[in-house]
C-alpha cells in the first residue's frame, strides 16, 4: 500500500531526508518513532503529496505522489501534527465541507457517522475554536476518516488528548487497522509498543531499525531480563548474584533492588531465588522486564542512556 | 469546477460570519446611498429653480463603486490564503484531492459572489431613479455599466487573491495589494499626458480608463473585456504559481 524507496528531501542545504526505503501492507500498521526533527513530519507530507520529494519516489496506495498526486490525495486520509482546522466553522459544516470536497455521496449522512465513531455528535453544532484540543483532535481524526481511505496517516495522533481519549483513540486506530494501512508517527514509545504491528525507528532522515515491536526486543536484549527486589542491601546482593553462575550484568537499579540478565532459554529465576534466600535475603519480588522500546530506542539513535 | 464551487460557497458563507465583511458593505452601501440622495437633491434644486439640467443617471453611482473597490477590496482578499497559511489550514487544502488552481479560482470567486451581492443591492439606485425621470433611464448605459463593474471588480479581486497566495501575513498582503491597485488606478497613466507618443499604451494599462471613459458611458470596447479578464488571468496564475511554490519551501 505504502512503497517508498530512496526518498530524499532537501530543505536549502538542510537533509531532512536521506534516502528512506520502507513499505507497508494492507492491515497493517506502522509506527514512525524517532525524535522531533527526524525526518517523521516530512516523509509525512511527501506522502500525502503536501511536497514533492528533492530525489527519490513515493508509491501510495498504487499512484505516484508526484505524478499522481491528485489519485494519492482522493485515497489518504491525513491528519497533520498542528490539526489545522477552520476554527470560524461548526464542526458538522467544516466536516461536510471536507466531504464535499472529497465528492462523497451522502456526505450529511456520512458525516454524522464519523462523529459518532469519534464521539463527538453532541458537538456537531458547536464552534471548532470552542472545542478542547482533545476534541479538536477527534474532529482533526474525523476529517481523515470522512472518505474511508485506503491509507491512512496519521502525525502524533494521540498528543493533547487525555488518559481516556487516548485509549478510545487508540482502540479507533487498531479497529481501522484492520484493513486499511496506518501510517502513524509518535514519540510515545508506549504507543508504539501499544498499536503497532511494525515500528521503523527514524533519526536524522534515515531508518535505523525497521522491526515488530517484539522482535526489536528481542533483538536487543539477546537474552531475559529480570528484577529481583528484597529487603536489605543492594551491594551485597549485587555482589551475591555476580556469584551464581549464568547470571550476566547486574546493576543495582535501588536500595534492595537488582536487575540482571541471563541467555534466553535458560531460566536462572529458580535458582536465583533459592541462592538469595539462602544468603538470608527477604525475597520482595522477582519479575521479568522487557526492554522498554524507550531503552532500545536510545541505544539506537546514539542518544546518552539516561542511566 | 465543482471544487471551485465547494471553496467559493464556503468562502462566501464565511464573509457573514466577518466583521469586516460588514464593515466593507456598510461602508460601499452607505456613501453609495449618501451620494445617491445627493444627486437626486441637486437635481431636484435645479429642476426646481427653472434650469434644464441633464436628466440624472445611475453611472456615477457605478463610478463610485468601482472607485471604493480600489481601497475596499484589498480588504476583502488580503487573507483568502495568507490567513490559510498562517493557521496551517492551507495544509489541509493542500492536500485535499483538489488543484492549486481550483482552490485558487475558489477564493477568488468565493470573493467575487459576495461584491456582486453588494452590487445586486445597488440595482435599486437606477430603479428608483427611472421613477422620476421621463421617458425612463437608459437601461442599455446600466446594462454596460454593470458589465464594466463585474469585470472591473473580478480583476481587482484576482489580483488580490493572487497576492495573498504570496505572503502569510494578510496585512503585507492588504498593502501590497492596495499598492498595486494605486498605482494601476492612478499612477500608470500619468505620464501619458508628458509624453510625445506611446501614452495610448500606457492608458491602456490604466484600470480606470477602460471603465471610467468607455463602459461606464454605454460604449463596450473588446479591447476593455480583454484587458480586465487579461488581469483576473494573470492574478489567479500568480495565485496558482504561489501555491506550488509554497509547496516546494
Amino acid at each position: 500500500m505504502i512503497k517508498v524507496s530512496g526518498l530524499t528531501k532537501d530543505y536549502g542545504a538542510r537533509r531532512a531526508l536521506d534516502k528512506l526505503s520502507f513499505d507497508a501492507q494492507q492491515g497493517e500498521i506502522v509506527g514512525f518513532l524517532g525524535p522531533n526533527g527526524a525526518g517523521k513530519t516530512t516523509t509525512m507530507r511527501i506522502l500525502t503529496g503536501y511536497m514533492p520529494p528533492t530525489d527519490g519516489t513515493a508509491i501510495v496506495a498504487g499512484y505516484d505522489v508526484v505524478e499522481e498526486s491528485i489519485e494519492v490525495r482522493k485515497r489518504v486520509g491525513y491528519l497533520p501534527e498542528t490539526v489545522p482546522l477552520y476554527t470560524d466553522m461548526a464542526v458538522f459544516d467544516y466536516l461536510k465541507f471536507m466531504g464535499e470536497l472529497r465528492h462523497i455521496p451522502n456526505v450529511d449522512d456520512r458525516v454524522d457517522e464519523v462523529l459518532e465513531m469519534v464521539g463527538l455528535l453532541e458537538r456537531a453544532d458547536g464552534y471548532i475554536g470552542n472545542l478542547s484540543k482533545g476534541m479538536r483532535q477527534r474532529v482533526g481524526l474525523a476529517q481523515a476518516l470522512l472518505h474511508r481511505p485506503e491509507v491512512l496517516i496519521l502525525d502524533e495522533p494521540t498528543i493533547g488528548l487525555d488518559p481516556g481519549q487516548v485509549v478510545e483513540v487508540r482502540e479507533l486506530i487498531r479497529e481501522i487497522g484492520k484493513e486499511r494501512t496506518v501510517l502513524l508517527s509518535t514519540h510515545i514509545l508506549n504507543e508504539a509498543q501499544n498499536i503497532c504491528d511494525r515500528v521503523l525507528i527514524i533519526n536524522k532522515g534515515k531508518i535505523i531499525t525497521e522491526d515488530t515491536t517484539e522482535n526489536l526486543q528481542a533483538r536487543l536484549i539477546g537474552g531475559e531480563r529480570v528484577m529481583l527486589r528484597v529487603r536489605g542491601e543492594s551491594d551485597e546482593l549485587a555482589a551475591t548474584l555476580k556469584q551464581i553462575k549464568g547470571v550476566q550484568s547486574v546493576e543495582i537499579q535501588e536500595e534492595g533492588a537488582v536487575e540482571f540478565s541471563f541467555a534466553s532459554g535458560k531460566d536462572m529465576r529458580p535458582e536465583v531465588a533459592k541462592q538469595v534466600i539462602k544468603a538470608g535475603y527477604d525475597l520482595l519480588e522477582l519479575r521479568p522486564v522487557g526492554m522498554s522500546l524507550e531503552e532500545i530506542f536510545l541505544e539506537l539513535t546514539g542518544a546518552d542512556n539516561k542511566k | 469546477m465543482r471544487n471551485i464551487w465547494t471553496i467559493a460557497k464556503r468562502e462566501y458563507d464565511n464573509y457573514f460570519n466577518s466583521t469586516l465583511a460588514y464593515v466593507v458593505a456598510f461602508a460601499v452601501l452607505f456613501m453609495l446611498g449618501i451620494y445617491f440622495a445627493l444627486i437626486m437633491y441637486v437635481t431636484s434644486q435645479q429642476a426646481f429653480m427653472g434650469g434644464g439640467g441633464a436628466a440624472p443617471e445611475s453611472t456615477p453611482l457605478n463610478w463610485l463603486f468601482v472607485f471604493l473597490m480600489i481601497f475596499l477590496s484589498p480588504a476583502l482578499t488580503m487573507r483568502l490564503i495568507s490567513d490559510e497559511a498562517r493557521m496551517g489550514t492551507l495544509e489541509l487544502m493542500l492536500t485535499a484531492p483538489i488543484r492549486d488552481f481550483e482552490l485558487v479560482a475558489g477564493k477568488w470567486l468565493g470573493s467575487l459572489l459576495f461584491v456582486l451581492s453588494l452590487a445586486l443591492l445597488t440595482l435599486v439606485y437606477p430603479l428608483i431613479l427611472n421613477n422620476y425621470v421621463t421617458p425612463g433611464i437608459d437601461w442599455m448605459v446600466v446594462l454596460s455599466s454593470y458589465i464594466g463593474l463585474v469585470l472591473v471588480c473580478s480583476a481587482l479581486l484576482a489580483l488580490g487573491t493572487g497576492i495573498s497566495a504570496i505572503f502569510s501575513n494578510q496585512f503585507v498582503a492588504f498593502f501590497a495589494t492596495l499598492g498595486l491597485f494605486f498605482f494601476l488606478w492612478f499612477m500608470v497613466s500619468l505620464p501619458a499626458g508628458y509624453l510625445q507618443e506611446g501614452g495610448n499604451v500606457l492608458n491602456y494599462l490604466s484600470i480606470s480608463t477602460h471603465f471610467s471613459q468607455s463602459m461606464n458611458t454605454g460604449t463596450i470596447g473588446l479591447g476593455d473585456i480583454v484587458y480586465y479578464l487579461s488581469l483576473t488571468a494573470l492574478g489567479l496564475f500568480a495565485g496558482t504559481s504561489a501555491v506550488e511554490i509554497r509547496r516546494w519551501r
